[in-house]
């Protein structure tokens, strides 16, 4: 009876035909951000965007045009970025800041924890570039550490939305919730798997693909390397997975996460990350006090980024379709 | 603002009296706080409290309110004694500092405490979110003002000087900023570990007006924001020259007394002192 349900669900999420190639628009989740955050700025004069010398690549660019007089221009200081906005949330402001995750939040680690969670303001981080898909810029611009940096402090939401489409959307909703936020977004192009219509809740999980043999939890732009994954396992061996797009990493959606686990006994966590500290590792810690199964981590393993193209450097820390794909059934070996 | 007569005047001395000794209380109840900075600074938190600032104790959250921030949270103790006699939480509350489940924290919170406006401790992010709010209250024409109290030694952090440049940027005269200038820190003199001189130079370079005052001289110190309150298309300082300890003649100029609290008979002794003083400050008067 509940998988009858959650077939619905699946369906219920509107999703273009992802294995047709042809059908797949690529667009990178920035242009979503930039897209949200210039509709909530028309919503809602009260919203700002800080920026801290990125314009073009935060795509907070249409935004300064857009609305001009919320525009606020800071130059490179990413502390400040944090600590300034939270001088304007302290008086009504809905600050949004934006600048490579890698700096914002990565520099501003302390400033973030003290000024907006423990003080609880509404500002709201928005992480360009983050991943190692950022490219040839190398490790010093790949952040693959920021999930695990902003999970672990108290009151905060983070959000990774898997494509341009639900990104536009995460903004516009992290700009009508109260409380601190850190949204993660990429670079590159990327498949855009989501419609118009496909729901949107901050922390509410959602079932992509239906299965019962392994569930592949994923998040960010790697939830449609996820999806190629279940499409090809399930055609080539008849295995047939859950795909989750866990967006929330925190809060976390944990019933659909134990949800997942007691239907398919074996799960597969994929982020573009690094697997210590990261989406997978609040997936292990809820599992392990809930339903213990085995999991099997897609994601960079405690190593630093380096040059190179995105994709290459995607398939080059094992997070590729191929990998996700024998991590699988590494999981499907390991189920009792 | 009411005029500064000499009645005035020997009011404000008398509550910054009450003020240090509010504070000494709360420090020997606590068993540990920063008790240098928390006296040096009674004086300008008076003025502040008892004289400057558009607020109601009675409506923390009133929108039209000037915004106070304590950047450098470890003289919370004379904030907080200050927001007690001005009538913000029943004086005896003091007694309270850095116990289990209190609002007056060993540094400041506001989701505990709302009206010391934000969160600080961790140093040199008071003037960047003093900025902020400056700004905020610029692009709503807001005519409340804000005021930023710092420590000299703050300033050695990058986010201070950040926040620096950016209020000349956006040209906040409706900012105006204080430095607790006591030259004392943790592990000496601020001149032998990281020289701030000169420091007034410092922010004429980042566009910005400098004043300085005796900040242990209560007239001064009003008078001094006075003018500050004119400038005019410019942020504002104040280098409040202070005297670490000041009211209390054993703590006074000695940074060992930067991190720490009197004990008991100490403590016994800073209040007779300050008792003492206080008498003095009524015989003036008589």
């Amino acid at each position: 009876m509940s998988n009858v349900n959650l077939v619905e669900s699946a369906t219920a999420m509107h999703l273009v035909d992802y294995t047709n190639a042809a059908a797949l628009e690529s667009v990178p989740t920035r242009n979503g951000f930039g897209q949200g955050l210039v509709e909530a700025g028309k919503r809602d004069r009260n919203v700002v965007a800080i920026c801290a010398d990125l314009s073009e690549s935060t795509r907070m660019l249409a935004f300064k045009e857009a609305c001009p007089e919320q525009y606020i221009e800071i130059g490179v200081a990413e502390q400040l970025l944090v600590a300034m906005a939270g001088g304007l949330a302290a008086v009504g402001k809905i600050p949004f800041i934006a600048s490579y995750a890698m700096f914002n939040p990565g520099r501003s680690w302390e400033q973030v924890r003290t000024i907006m969670c423990l003080n609880e303001t509404n500002v709201k981080i928005a992480g360009a570039h983050a991943g190692v898909s950022v490219g040839p810029d190398g490790a010093t611009h790949q952040a693959i550490e920021d999930i695990a940096i902003m999970r672990v402090i108290p009151h905060m939401t983070v959000v990774v939305p898997c494509d341009a489409v639900q990104t536009k959307k995460a903004t516009l909703a992290l700009a009508a919730m109260f409380g601190p936020a850190y949204l993660r977004f990429a670079r590159e192009k990327s498949a855009v798997v989501t419609t118009e219509e496909t729901p949107f809740e901050i922390g509410k999980a959602q079932v992509f693909r239906e299965g019962g043999d392994v569930a592949i939890i994923a998040c960010g732009i790697l939830v449609y390397n996820a999806l190629m994954a279940a499409a090809e396992l399930a055609k080539e061996d008849g295995i047939e997975c859950r795909v989750v797009n866990n967006h929330t990493v925190k809060p976390m959606d944990e019933p659909a996460i134990v949800a997942a686990a007691q239907t398919c006994r074996a799960v597969v966590t994929v982020e573009e990350h690094q697997v210590h500290g990261g989406m997978g590792s609040r997936v292990a810690e809820i599992l392990a006090q809930r339903y213990p199964v085995p999991i099997e981590f897609v994601g960079v393993d405690d190593r630093f980024g380096e040059s190179g193209e995105p994709t290459e450097l995607i398939e080059h820390y094992g997070m590729g379709t191929a990998a996700i794909k024998a991590t699988v059934r590494r999981a499907l070996s390991r189920k009792v | 603002m009411q005029s500064l007569t000499p009645q005035r005047l020997i009011e404000l001395r008398l509550a910054a009296n009450d003020v240090r000794q509010g504070i000494i209380r709360s420090l020997v109840a606590a068993g540990s706080g920063h008790s240098a900075g928390s006296l040096d600074m009674a004086d300008v938190f008076t003025a502040l409290y008892f004289h400057i600032l558009r607020h109601d104790p009675q409506r923390p959250d009133w929108a039209k309110r000037d915004r106070l921030l304590l950047s450098c949270g470890h003289i919370a103790p004379v904030r907080y004694s200050a927001m007690a006699y001005a009538g913000y939480f029943p004086v005896d509350e003091l007694l309270t500092l850095r116990r289990l489940g209190t609002r007056l924290q060993g540094h400041p919170e506001r989701m505990r405490l709302p009206a010391v406006e934000t969160t600080s401790g961790p140093l040199g992010e008071g003037l960047a979110q003093g900025v902020g709010m400056a700004l905020g209250g610029k692009l709503d024409r807001e005519d409340w003002r804000v005021y930023v109290v710092t420590s000299d030694a703050e300033h050695q952090c990058g986010l201070h000087w950040e926040a620096m440049m950016t209020a000349g940027k956006f040209k906040l005269d409706n900012l105006i900023s204080f430095i607790d200038r006591n030259f004392i820190q943790i592990d000496g003199s601020t001149e032998e570990i990281m020289p701030l001189e000169p420091l007034a130079d410092k922010y004429r370079s980042f566009n910005w007006e400098v004043f300085e005052c005796d900040g242990n001289d209560m007239a001064a110190i009003i008078a001094t924001v006075e003018r500050a309150q004119t400038v005019k298309g410019k942020p504002s300082v104040i280098i409040a020259n202070t005297v670490p300890g000041k009211g209390v003649s054993y703590m006074e100029g000695d940074y060992t007394w930067h991190g720490k609290p009197p004990n008991k008979e100490q403590a016994a002794l800073a209040l007779a002192q300050l008792q003492a003083d206080r008498e003095q400050i009524g015989a003036v008067h008589v």
